[in-house]
């Protein structure tokens, strides 16, 4: 009797990176969007909707990126740290290979954040760089995120990047929130009463509305990213299989 | 289990023994660092006094870094590192034993000089003390954290400078309290809670430390 | 008694061997041969336990080794082609330190006999910088004198850098390992007269698949 078995759909058919890769193709696109439409709503309550602030003018605006951009940088690389643990541990390809694919869009926001904060603070405070909490802990963990990708790097044997990645990845985790503790205190301590980018305004609700919209933006635009660039991994990883040949062939013709 | 620890400790001090000038090296590294920052900011007594535990506490970091590139390289290089692996005994306990041979040879000295070189910034007497004691506290952790950094980066290219990329920005809450001990008690106001966070953190990096650092090892040599 | 079960071992980009089995009991010797690249130290590696094989099982003693790694490192000694001697450490420390850690004991003067096996007793107060290619080779080789409780030898490439009476030695060393019962895996280029209860024979080139890429 010829009968195929019947196929029962299951999470773990989209755990090799054969079949995630035409999911991740067909999911990225509707990410995308919705980065947009949000980011869009985002900006529009950002620079339009919310209220002048009383002691900082319209230039307090900024921080509708900038405390995204830092909620999405921390976040990513939790999410790093969880996935590349998993590839580390349970020794899945496809999971170290997200890990891998997470790095650049968290340094991004980092750098985002940081160059935003930066902004607030020349008319704020009238300097480029106030060593702030945020601030400081946003360039250590922009250094986190710089060592991950340049250990990956320098690794030439492919697995040994991942989990070597991923044991430096769950060390900053558990790091993160010493570091961010510690700077905290050190900011305080050295600053006396700190003018910080998250004391400053009082939120109103609309501006606090408008902060939710743009992380949630920036998150689908993390999502759509990642999977695009997780698309590139893997046809690069998998580059001897003959379906990636496949793959190859057809998107060439 | 004891014993392994016994005999890599013994190994190790005995190497470190019988090739001083490496070890001697890396603590003249740190005077002459600790001497350039006089040099490149000028010796107005108050500014150094203000500045001396942070000039300190880096030099201490950047000496750490540097003696790194010996812990885990030269094991590997002549195959010592492999039997290691294959000792069975706990890696971890092995581990352990290269690391406190490392601290031994390359922290203690630092905390042993660095009082005197404070005197060079015109750090009181107290001051001093809780330098050294920062110190004693923070080298420690210096060495585990830094020894998963070597084991991540062992037989990489470029791996002297990829280790301190790598683990530098962990070493901050170590430097920040490290270098806040001295400096409370230069204002007046008390380093009891600084030394017990340091505490903290040592006891924290001497229990997971090691691990991470014997998967590390087990992934450099796969 | 050790099984290889479908192993497979690929490195970079070359899958250097796949669908390799066998099984070693107790007095057999494997000798692994193939052409230089064709994966014997990794696969010797991959006994060690050092390398997971990228597909496949190896069992000691009915059980997966990657379930009790410690237990299965303490019933093996693997000399690699790197002496795993310190420059700075005298021959005697050096087979000290191996000894200790290989949970043995480690006093003078069972080093001392176990060097004078290869003949380097002679070079025992001696730091290993100064010794020879030959000599620093048999005071590796020393640490087999010591091991004869041990059921597992796994050697790579042992005769390499040997003069004749060091041969003559090892032989004798490895036939007396097996007649009592232990097992020996080997890489070697020129045949071993050793006697043993059975010589299986793994040739890697037989194994080995196509380059990835073709």
């Amino acid at each position: 009797m010829a009968m195929s078995k019947s196929r029962r759909f299951s999470l773990y058919y989209f755990s090799s990176p054969q079949s995630f890769y035409p999911l991740a193709g067909a999911l990225q696109p509707w990410f995308a969007a919705l980065a947009v439409l949000l980011c869009a709503v985002g900006l529009y309550i950002g620079f339009f909707v919310a209220p002048t602030d009383a002691t900082q003018g319209e230039v307090y605006r900024i921080i509708f990126i900038h405390v995204a951009a830092s909620w999405m940088s921390m976040f990513l690389y939790l999410v790093m740290g969880f996935w590349s643990g998993v590839g580390l541990v349970l020794n899945t390809r496809l999971s170290s290979m997200v890990a891998t694919a997470l790095a650049p869009t968290g340094a991004l926001f980092t750098f985002l954040a940081l160059w935003t904060g930066s902004f607030w603070g020349k008319p704020t405070w009238g300097t480029w760089w106030a060593w702030d909490a945020r601030m400081t802990s946003e360039l250590i963990l922009l250094f986190l995120y710089i060592g991950f990708m340049a250990l990956q790097s320098a690794i030439d044997d492919q697995r040994r990047a991942d989990k070597a990645g991923a044991v430096l990845a769950l060390v900053g985790t558990i790091n993160i929130p010493i570091i961010y503790f510690s700077v905290k205190w050190w900011s305080t301590l050295h600053q006396g009463a700190s003018v910080s980018l998250t004391s400053a305004p009082t939120m109103a609700k609309t501006m606090l509305l408008g902060m939710l919209i743009m992380a949630l933006g920036f998150w689908m635009y993390s999502i759509a990213a990642t999977l695009a660039r997780v698309r590139c991994v893997i046809l690069e990883r998998e580059r001897h299989t003959d379906w990636v040949e496949a793959e190859i062939g057809r998107q060439t013709t | 289990m004891i014993r392994a620890l016994a005999w890599v400790l013994r190994r190790d001090l005995l190497l470190a023994f019988r090739r001083r000038g490496d070890v001697v090296n890396a603590l003249v590294f740190f005077v002459i660092v600790v001497s350039l920052f006089p040099l490149g900011v000028g010796p107005e007594p108050n500014q150094l006094r203000g500045m001396a535990p942070g000039v300190l506490w880096v030099a201490a970091l950047l000496a750490c870094m540097l003696s790194l590139a010996r812990l885990f390289a030269p094991d590997h290089q002549d195959g010592t590192l492999e039997q290691m692996l294959l000792a069975g005994e706990p890696l971890v306990v092995l581990v352990m034993g290269k690391v406190i041979s490392h601290w031994l040879v390359s922290g203690l000295p630092l905390v042993l000089i660095a009082p005197l070189l404070g005197l060079q910034f015109d750090l009181p007497g107290n001051a001093l003390a809780v330098l050294g004691v920062s110190l004693l506290l923070g080298t420690p952790v210096l060495s585990l954290i830094g020894a998963v950094g070597a084991a991540l980066t062992l037989g990489v290219r470029g791996s002297g400078v990829l280790v301190a990329l790598l683990v530098l920005p962990l070493f901050v809450p170590v430097l920040i309290f490290g270098a806040g001990a001295v400096g409370a008690t230069v204002a007046g106001t008390g380093a009891e809670a600084h030394f017990l966070l340091l505490g903290g953190f040592l006891a924290l990096s001497v229990v997971l430390a090691p691990w991470a650092c014997a998967a590390a090892l087990r992934i450099a040599m796969e | 008694m050790l099984e290889a079960i479908e192993l497979e071992c690929i490195r970079g980009e070359r899958r250097l061997f796949s669908g390799l089995s066998f099984g070693l009991g107790s007095g057999e010797l494997l000798r692994v041969v193939g052409a230089n690249g064709s994966g014997k130290t990794s696969l010797l590696r991959i006994m060690c336990g050092l390398v997971a094989p990228s597909a496949g099982e190896l069992r000691w003693q009915g059980r997966s080794i990657r379930a009790e790694r410690e237990e299965y490192s303490r019933n093996l000694v693997y000399i690699g082609h790197l002496n795993a001697l310190k420059d700075d450490l005298t021959a005697l420390e050096n087979l000290q330190v191996a000894a200790a850690l290989a949970g043995m004991p480690a006093d003078a003067a069972r080093m001392l006999a176990a060097l004078d096996c290869f003949g380097v007793a002679h070079c025992a107060e001696l730091p290993a910088k100064v010794l020879s290619q030959g000599q620093r080779r048999r005071a590796a080789l020393s640490r087999l004198a010591l091991s004869a409780a041990v059921p597992l030898w796994i050697l790579d490439e042992p005769f390499s850098a040997l003069d004749v009476a060091a041969v003559v030695e090892l032989e004798r060393l490895l036939a007396a390992h097996l007649a009592s019962g232990g097992m020996v895996v080997l890489t070697t280029h020129q045949e071993v007269q050793v006697v043993a209860q059975a010589v299986l024979r793994v040739d890697l080139d037989l194994h080995a698949a196509a380059l990835l890429a073709a």
